[in-house]
């Protein structure tokens, strides 16, 4: 498990630049808002909780379709099926991995990009805590998806058809932390749906995404 | 004789091909009676005028909505455990209709929001939930055309469909949370003291029926199609062997 984990990492970071691709997006969505918006300051500090939320989102969707899909043409998740590892935890390392590769450069990033955009000072603390609680969950709903279109040849649009819907509870909750924390508000409701729904897609969605790549591979 | 006979693609087209014209009747006529009645029988609201009649087509077709994804959840479910061919071809003939009735729902909502609220929408938790439950029949007819061998489509779609059910669920929440609403409470509950009243009650039960009923003839016809363009395909592909 461990040398997958590391083979997924080294091969994230190392091969076509997927590494540096989520993180270089989020930071070009949080500099394109201000130019759509206008500078206003106190505006962008009311809509940054939002947008840095919504950025990372996206950024996280932009890798997914690499996860299973490059190992899917090499044939080396036939391997992965076969090996003794049962395939939930080839699914779950290979979203660990992906988070490690993209969602926590996302979370070290977003409070750099919060100065950019001019968040209030209470918020990075619960920006930077709701994303860290927010991401896994993005990764392994993202895995689902990945797992579920890994055969098709088109599959990247309607990965992210099929994937943004189910992001949706993660983000309102998530967006909801960051905007009640940039407020000075209680946090602790929004927080701790956000942690629930984290805690029960990493336990429960596995079992599904394993599902489905057994149908895939039939 | 059990449900479970049906399951026989044959004697399910036997017996739908049956009980299809008695539906599609019964279907036109509920239809007809509850909407004349509705829109010409039933006197103004003594606040929103004659506005409030769009409720015979709104009611009736946000209720279906909904019912449509609880019927794929429970067809997708005979699918994953009993694997019988018809099921999951029905969850997948019942996808489109749903999607229209969604589209029914949130359209006559804001032709019906615009004089009353004084807006074509609003970010209110049931506008916003409906306008989710879109994109996830939009996912899942997708996932379906996406893919070409159908047991796969049909196991991949029947998960997508119980995975999306539990946040579908959760986004009906999640967005409760999120912002207060425009939109009125449940006004049809049978048990709750303060109700619609009576006059509009009646057509509209009569709407909601009409609309079951064309949902029910709908499916089964499209089931039917589904069948005979799967048995169409192995007949080429059995011609095609022989040539």
């Amino acid at each position: 498990m461990i040398a997958l984990l590391k083979r997924d990492m080294a091969l994230a970071i190392r091969a076509g630049g997927g590494f540096g691709l989520g993180l270089a997006f989020f930071l070009i969505v949080a500099v394109l808002v201000p130019f759509g918006v206008g500078p206003d300051p106190a505006l962008l500090s009311r809509i940054a909780p939002g947008i840095l939320w919504v950025g990372a989102l996206l950024a996280c969707l932009l890798s997914l379709d690499r996860m299973l899909a490059l190992d899917w043409e090499d044939g080396s998740l036939d391997l992965l099926a076969t090996a003794p590892l049962p395939l939930e935890g080839v699914v779950s390392v290979k979203a660990l991995a992906h988070w490690i590769t993209t969602g926590l450069p996302l979370v070290l990033a977003a409070p750099v990009l919060g100065v950019l955009l001019n968040l209030p000072v209470p918020g990075y603390l619960w920006l930077v805590l709701s994303l860290a609680l927010g991401t896994p969950a993005l990764s392994v709903i993202g895995a689902f998806g990945a797992a579920l279109t890994v055969g098709l040849k088109r599959g990247g649009l309607l990965l992210s058809l099929l994937v943004l819907p189910l992001y949706m509870p993660t983000l309102i909750f998530g967006a909801e932390v960051a905007r009640r924390g940039a407020e000075g508000l209680d946090v602790a409701t929004p927080l701790l749906m956000l942690a629930g729904i984290t805690a029960g897609s990493v336990a429960l969605l596995p079992f599904a995404s394993a599902a489905v790549l057994r149908v895939n591979l039939r | 004789m059990t449900f479970w006979e049906f399951a026989n693609p044959k004697k399910f087209l036997a017996w739908s091909e049956r009980a299809l014209p008695f539906l599609w009747v019964a279907a036109a006529l509920c239809l007809v009676v509850g909407l004349v009645w509705g829109f010409f029988f039933t006197p103004d609201d003594f606040r929103q005028g004659s506005t409030v009649k769009i409720i015979y087509l709104h009611v009736p077709s946000a209720m279906m909505a909904i019912n449509i994804w609880v019927m794929m959840l429970v067809t997708s479910l005979i699918w994953i455990v009993r694997r019988h061919h018809v099921s999951a071809l029905a969850a997948r003939a019942a996808a489109p209709v749903g999607i229209a009735m969604t589209l029914i729902a949130l359209v006559t909502g804001a032709i019906w929001g615009q004089p009353m609220w004084g807006t074509w929408w609003a970010w209110d938790p049931r506008l916003t939930s409906f306008l989710i439950l879109f994109l996830f029949y939009l996912g899942y007819v997708a996932l379906w055309e996406a893919i070409d061998n159908p047991d796969t489509a049909a196991d991949l779609t029947s998960v997508l469909c119980l995975v999306g059910s539990v946040f579908a669920v959760l986004s009906r929440y999640a967005v409760n949370f999120w912002n207060q609403g425009l939109h009125q409470g449940a006004t049809l509950s049978l048990d709750k003291e303060e109700n619609i009243a009576d006059v509009f009650y009646f057509p509209l039960l009569v709407c909601i029926a009409g609309f079951v009923l064309l949902f029910v003839a709908l499916v089964l016809y499209r089931t039917g199609t589904e069948i005979r363009a799967r048995r169409l395909k192995a007949l080429m592909a059995r011609q095609r062997v022989q040539a």
